[in-house]
């Protein structure tokens, strides 16, 4: 149970996906400008990583490890990551049609989001079982969600104030990144 | 000849990948703990760029335009799978220090906009200059950032001493510092570019 317990704080805080980790920034950039749209995001992020998450794991031990196809690992993830982001997007608009009215615009872009791809394969270095892979995943996810959330709620702040004229947008933004990933390094002292 | 070389440069100055179209954050901000680290991604991710780029132009009449962009995807990650096994093989440090962020070229965005954007509709001559500017570009960007957070941060530029390491910010090695670093450049870059 504990070795759960340190997977879920370790990856939503101590080691963040987007604070320590650097995966993910594009759309951390991105979709940040408004609260709303970042949970809306991080919603999406998390239900594909997920998914992918399970999805590559199954692929990597009972189709690639058995026929000695590793170094093929990264043209099928990739491709089983945009072939899932397109199925969920037909999937979700016929059955789920107001969940898609709410996280349909963001799925597309899912595909070129590192983090998926980054965690996928995160999950088969660090060599764990299906279980902590699914526990991995899930909170990594969380953790990139708690990023997008918080940063939002600062840019949403930095929009009134009067920053210098070469420093607008996305200057101010990575140095703001740069602080709250400075507080988010406090909690590296947590150990199991 | 003055067009090639117009393709070729847009790729460092007006159109930088990473100051400019801030395109491939990830690896940016994720490799540059010195500027060597910085170097090696840049000519990394730049070959890839070159080759995806030669082929994908040179197929762009045969690729059916439903599904040109899984088959960019594909011709991207086979270069990037025969660069991981190379880099494996060759340069077992290098592999070490840029860690997960080899596979992940795949999906940096650069690639799959120059294809995108033109080796998908220019010929070879001027697809494989574009590579090579925009290759060029990305990695005088990463070097860049590189340097400067191995100066403020250990005092070294390419591990040569330039003041005593016990004066360094350590905060520049560590994640906030990239940031923070790439937040003060492009502000940098930004206010010479206006006064131009």
């Amino acid at each position: 149970m504990l070795t759960y317990l340190s997977i879920i704080i370790t990856a939503i805080f101590i080691n963040n996906i987007v604070f320590a980790q650097f995966l993910g920034v594009c759309p951390f950039f991105g979709v940040s400008k408004n609260t709303s749209s970042a949970l809306g995001m991080g919603a999406a992020v998390t239900f594909v990583i997920t998914l992918a998450t399970v999805v590559a794991w199954l692929l990597q031990y009972f189709v690639l490890n058995p026929l000695g196809l590793q170094f093929l690992q990264t043209i099928v993830f990739i491709l089983v990551i945009a072939f899932l982001v397109q199925l969920l997007e037909i999937v979700m608009k016929k059955t789920l049609p107001a969940l898609y009215q709410s996280l349909g615009v963001f799925l597309p872009l899912i595909t070129t989001n590192c983090a998926v791809l980054g965690v996928a394969i995160l999950v088969i270095q660090k060599g764990f079982n299906l279980m902590e892979s699914v526990t991995y995943s899930f909170s990594t996810a969380l953790g990139f969600t708690l990023a997008l959330w918080l940063f939002a709620g600062i840019r949403e702040q930095l929009e009134l104030a009067a920053v210098p004229k070469a420093m607008r947008g996305v200057p101010i933004a990575m140095i703001c990144a740069g602080l709250l990933a400075m507080a988010f390094m406090g909690f590296s002292g947590i150990k199991f | 000849m003055k067009n090639y070389w117009k393709i070729f440069y847009n790729g460092i100055v007006p159109g930088n990948p990473v100051f400019v179209l801030l395109l491939g954050m990830c690896a940016t901000l994720g490799t540059t703990s010195s500027a060597y680290n910085g170097m090696m991604m840049g000519v990394a991710t730049g070959s890839v760029l070159v080759c995806s780029n030669v082929v994908v132009s040179m197929l762009r009449k045969l690729i059916p335009d439903k599904v040109h962009i899984p088959a960019y995807i594909v011709i991207i990650a086979t270069f990037v799978t025969m660069l991981q096994l190379a880099v494996n093989a060759w340069m077992p440090a290098l592999n070490a220090s840029l860690g997960i962020f080899i596979p992940l070229i795949v999906v940096n965005c650069i690639l799959l906009g120059r294809a995108e954007a033109f080796a998908g509709r220019n010929g070879v001559v001027a697809s494989l200059l574009d590579g090579l500017g925009c290759g060029v570009g990305y990695t005088f960007a990463l070097v860049l950032l590189g340097a400067t957070r191995e100066l403020l941060g250990t005092g070294k530029i390419f591990g040569a001493i330039v003041y005593p390491e016990d004066y360094g910010m350590l905060l520049f090695v560590l994640a906030p510092g990239a940031f923070i670093a790439l937040g003060y450049l492009i502000a940098i870059i930004n206010k010479i570019r206006k006064t131009n």
